[in-house]
């Protein structure tokens, strides 16, 4: 009786043991195994974290979906929440109950680390041989050889401007120097990584500071780009990470230059031109977006499906071309009603983005190879960043 | 089962703990339990480039918002904001709560007070977009009506939000004013008059004092709703930013550092609530 | 009372200023629900009603809606009994830590929104791991509760105890003390704390951001969501429209219900 009763604790104490070792988490989640599939028709709900105009499902725009008729076609249902932020998403991610997110390089490896993500098995994944190569396998979405997610596309932060209130503008100074002529109504992206893009104009205009990379900044060069963003602090009348509520702005003529999204020039211009967009002389920040899968998703037939479905060429066309940004599949560009999409976006080119920096997470060892320095993490940035929108 | 009867009969503080028990088990393992829990990472630190939390001990979240002058600024920004509210809150609803109270024909009363909470049930972003699109600088109302007297709206920023604050929370001073003024004995103010006193007097040797806790009350709700407002800010504040959204903006990738800043806003209401316990004000919410 | 003639002109005036400020939004917000240009530039430049049809089968309104009734009816039910418990315990017995406890009740509501939406927040994710209709609820009763317990102390202050003792010396027991004698004396203070909170629980915004999940999108989410939209805001207007008018009855109901008991 009484070995019995032993033996039975022995068996429930090593089980509980072993329930808790597998509950606890761990980071090291990120090197899990991808799902080896195949892929089933199973139903499901997938929560779709996504930048504005990429998953557009009829609320915007009844005309614009490629939502619904992937439901149709998968039986899978999908609900889309949309973000303004990098940094939006990756508290999103962290906080769960999201499937599916498109990344820019400045969340994923957040992700990644964090243990957020699975690892993605592109044999599942049948356009995923028509994505561009210059695309594929790049530090922002492959780690240790480990792919993490599908290319959507890219684009770079251009600066629009309205039409009628601002001269076509060929450098950012408009947004930079105190005598722009759209002083009182500027805009700047509501997140520490503008930083970046105050980098950028100081690699034309101080080029004694040696900045190679916007996103590689010891203390000096930070301290340089903090210095001009409060130079700009009196020339804006708000900061944005809503796009609806920057294109109510620009509407009611608050707004009339600053750096967005081509789909917000597009929305803005679907009834009459309003404003006009453009990537100024001293280049731009940008980003290159990954469609990823979250490592505790529930429904991950569905997620692979979305994956797949995104970059068909024409869903990747629909979508790029709503948005305004280079598509990732190389065959989208014939299916692009407007024939010259590809050629407009440089999607095919390589010179164009050559001085476009996509955004990545700054960290301490510096991005642009240097050893004799130590440059800001993205955390110092945050607290920078808040300090200054608080000063 | 009768000699449990029995015992609570006898003994009213058990009565009073069992009433209790279950309201307390909410608001104190719910509430007070999840309060404890944020600001206990406070002391924590976070991953720098995952942002995840690290249960180590620090004390650099409390530094940081102490040694930068920044956040000095934003809490007296904050303090700014929500007395002006206040005060103008209670400069319009003394007067309106009265005029309901004692000038108003009592059948008229519930259809006035009626007309002041329809406005809560109107939504509150609704309301404060409202107000965004009165501001704009060029198709605005308040543009189009001072611009034929040379003016033009003031556009986003500090008196914006002060406004659209005011705006929202001018009911919930009302409201315990209101209830206060009915209370006034007629007899006090019958005497007053009796005595020789104007108006004037009346009000401020009588009526206020006598109202005061009920002011106080409504005070409650208009600070501590404007001290941790950031909604109305994002919306009407153009750049100016208050401790509300500090927080927001903070609490996605650095929750001990936005529960650090967190702790700012609750001391001062504790502070001020611990010091108008004498005046008898929440009796009067 | 003698009220003088400036005084009387100075009262009348704040009356005509404070309705007009408190209801000028409000008309524009009507206003703007047939406004045809969708950038709401003042002054409006025409006007129809295919705002209102593009709302009434709007299916993401219609689920808010219900998604918000539900939360604020079990908030407020919730509430109701936690509230009217607390308050009986608070305003009829005297013992040690009652003052506290009082402050206690008044917390949720003293403490700005987004405290309480974080605290929420970092205990639903980290040991609930999910948000859910369930979590919004709990965020919501928590402060619904505190709007009751002021309402129905308040009562039992106005009431003294006078009443219940009378009941129970001439024999009833407290249960049926408080079914024949209390519970109907309290039932408008219940019905207005709870009107009250249904009203916060509906149009709660700050603390249902941090304890609603993907996809779980209550009415001030939905607008939320949709304010800025050039094709939705007008339909948000015609929302909160809607709610105004749908509202006034109730309110002025329930309001001549607490004055009658009172007088």
């Amino acid at each position: 009786m009484r070995n019995n009763k032993v033996r039975s604790y022995a068996v429930i104490l090593a089980a509980s043991t072993l329930l808790l070792a597998g509950c606890s988490s761990s980071s090291d989640d990120a090197a899990g195994g991808a799902y080896a599939g195949p892929v089933q028709d199973t139903p499901g709900t997938i929560n779709v974290l996504a930048w504005p105009g990429y998953a557009e499902d009829g609320t915007t725009d009844p005309n614009v979906d490629w939502v619904t008729p992937f439901e149709k076609e998968t039986g899978c249902t999908v609900n889309v929440k949309t973000y303004g932020t990098s940094d939006e998403a990756v508290q999103l991610m962290q906080a769960g109950g999201y499937d599916v997110v498109s990344a820019s390089g400045d969340a994923s490896l957040r992700l990644i680390y964090g243990g957020d993500l699975q690892p993605v098995n592109l044999d599942l994944i049948p356009n995923y041989a028509d994505v561009f190569d210059n695309l594929k396998d790049r530090p922002w979405n492959t780690v240790d050889g480990k792919n993490y997610g599908v290319p959507h596309g890219r684009g770079a932060n251009v600066l629009q401007y309205t039409l009628g209130k601002v001269k076509e503008p060929s450098s950012w100074s408009i947004v930079w120097e105190p005598n722009s002529p759209a002083k009182g109504k500027i805009t700047a992206y509501d997140s520490a990584i503008y930083i970046a893009d105050a980098a950028v104009y100081l690699m034309s205009t101080k080029p004694e500071l040696g900045i190679k990379d916007p996103y590689a900044l010891d203390q000096t060069q930070f301290d340089a780009a903090m210095a001009l963003l409060k130079q700009q602090k009196p020339l804006i009348a708000e900061y944005w990470s809503d796009y609806t509520k920057y294109v109510g702005a620009v509407q009611s003529g608050s707004i009339t230059a600053g750096t967005s999204w081509q789909v917000i020039a597009n929305v803005l211009n679907g009834t009459k031109a309003t404003v006009g967009a453009t990537k100024p002389k001293e280049g731009a920040t940008g980003w290159s977006d990954t469609w990823m899968i979250s490592s505790k998703t529930e429904a991950i037939d569905c997620a692979y499906k979305w994956l797949n479905h995104i970059i068909t060429p024409s869903v990747n066309a629909q979508a790029a071309e709503y948005f305004g940004e280079a598509p990732s599949n190389s065959k989208a560009c014939a299916l692009t009603a407007n024939k010259d999409h590809c050629k407009l976006y440089h999607a095919e080119e390589t010179d164009y983005w050559s001085d476009v920096y996509y955004w990545k997470t700054p960290t301490e060892a510096c991005l642009d190879g240097r050893t004799d320095v130590k440059c800001l993490p993205y955390a110092e940035w945050v607290k920078a960043w808040s300090s200054f929108r608080n000063s | 089962m009768s000699s449990v009867k029995e015992i609570l009969n006898r003994k009213p503080t058990l009565r009073a703990a069992s009433l209790l028990s279950l309201p307390l088990l909410w608001l104190g393992v719910i509430y007070i339990g999840s309060l404890f829990a944020l600001f206990i990472t406070s002391i924590w630190k976070i991953d720098t480039f995952t942002s995840k939390i690290i249960r180590e001990f620090t004390l650099e979240n409390f530094i940081d918002v102490f040694t930068d002058r920044a956040y000095f600024n934003v809490t007296i920004r904050t303090l700014f904001v929500a007395i002006c509210v206040t005060i103008i809150c209670a400069v319009i609803a003394i007067p309106m709560a009265f005029f309901i109270a004692r000038i108003a024909r009592e059948k008229s009363r519930a259809v006035l007070i009626a007309l002041l909470i329809t406005p809560l049930w109107a939504s509150y972003l609704v309301k404060i977009y409202a107000w965004r699109t009165m501001f704009y600088p060029e198709s605005g109302f308040i543009n189009w009506l001072i611009s034929p007297i040379g003016g033009s709206s003031p556009g986003f920023g500090i008196f914006a939000v002060i406004i659209g604050l005011t705006y929202l929370w001018l009911p919930y001073m009302i409201l315990p004013i209101y209830a206060g003024m009915e209370k006034l004995p007629s007899s006090l103010l019958d005497a007053s008059s009796d005595l020789g006193a104007k108006s004037g007097r009346t009000f401020f040797s009588v009526i206020l004092p006598i109202t005061w806790p009920a002011i106080i009350a409504g005070s409650i709700f208009t600070f501590s709703l404007s001290m941790g407002d950031y909604i109305t800010v994002q919306i009407l504040g153009g750049t100016f930013q208050m401790l509300g959204n500090v927080v927001y903006q903070n609490f996605s990738l650095n929750l001990p550092f936005a529960a650090a800043v967190a702790l700012i806003p609750v001391i001062i209401m504790m502070i001020y609530l611990s010091s108008i316990r004498k005046s008898g004000a929440l009796d009067n919410l | 009372m003698k009220i003088s003639l400036t005084a009387r002109i100075l009262l009348w005036g704040v009356m005509g200023f404070g309705f007009t400020f408190i209801y000028l939004p409000l008309v524009l917000v009507v206003i703007n629900s047939f406004n045809k240009n969708t950038s709401f530039a003042w002054p409006p430049t025409g006007f129809t009603t295919s705002w209102w049809g593009k709302a009434a089968v709007n299916e993401g309104v219609r689920d808010a809606i219900t998604r918000s009734a539900v939360v604020a009816l079990s908030a407020t039910f919730i509430a109701l009994i936690l509230g009217s418990l607390a308050a009986a315990a608070i305003a009829r017995y005297k013992f040690f830590g009652r003052e506290v406890i009082s402050l206690l009740f008044v917390l949720p509501i003293a403490l700005p929104g987004i405290v309480t939406g974080i605290a929420l927040n970092n205990v639903f994710t980290n040991f609930l791991g999910q948000l859910t209709i369930f979590t919004i609820i709990v965020g919501h009763a928590t402060f619904c509760i505190v709007v009751v317990f002021n309402n129905v102390a308040a009562r039992y202050r106005r009431l003294g105890a006078s009443l219940e003792e009378a009941s129970m010396d001439l024999g009833a027991n407290r249960f049926t003390t408080y079914r024949l004698i209390t519970f109907p004396l309290l039932r408008s203070a219940l019905l207005a704390g709870g009107l009250l909170a249904f009203a916060l629980s509906f149009d709660e915004i700050i603390v249902t951001t941090f304890t609603a999940g993907a996809g779980q999108n209550t009415l001030p989410i939905w607008i939320f969501q949709n304010l800025f939209r050039p094709n939705q805001a007008p339909i948000v207007n015609v929302v909160a429209a809607a709610l105004i008018i749908v509202s006034i009855v109730p309110i002025y109901l329930s309001q001549r219900l607490t004055q009658e008991k009172v007088n």
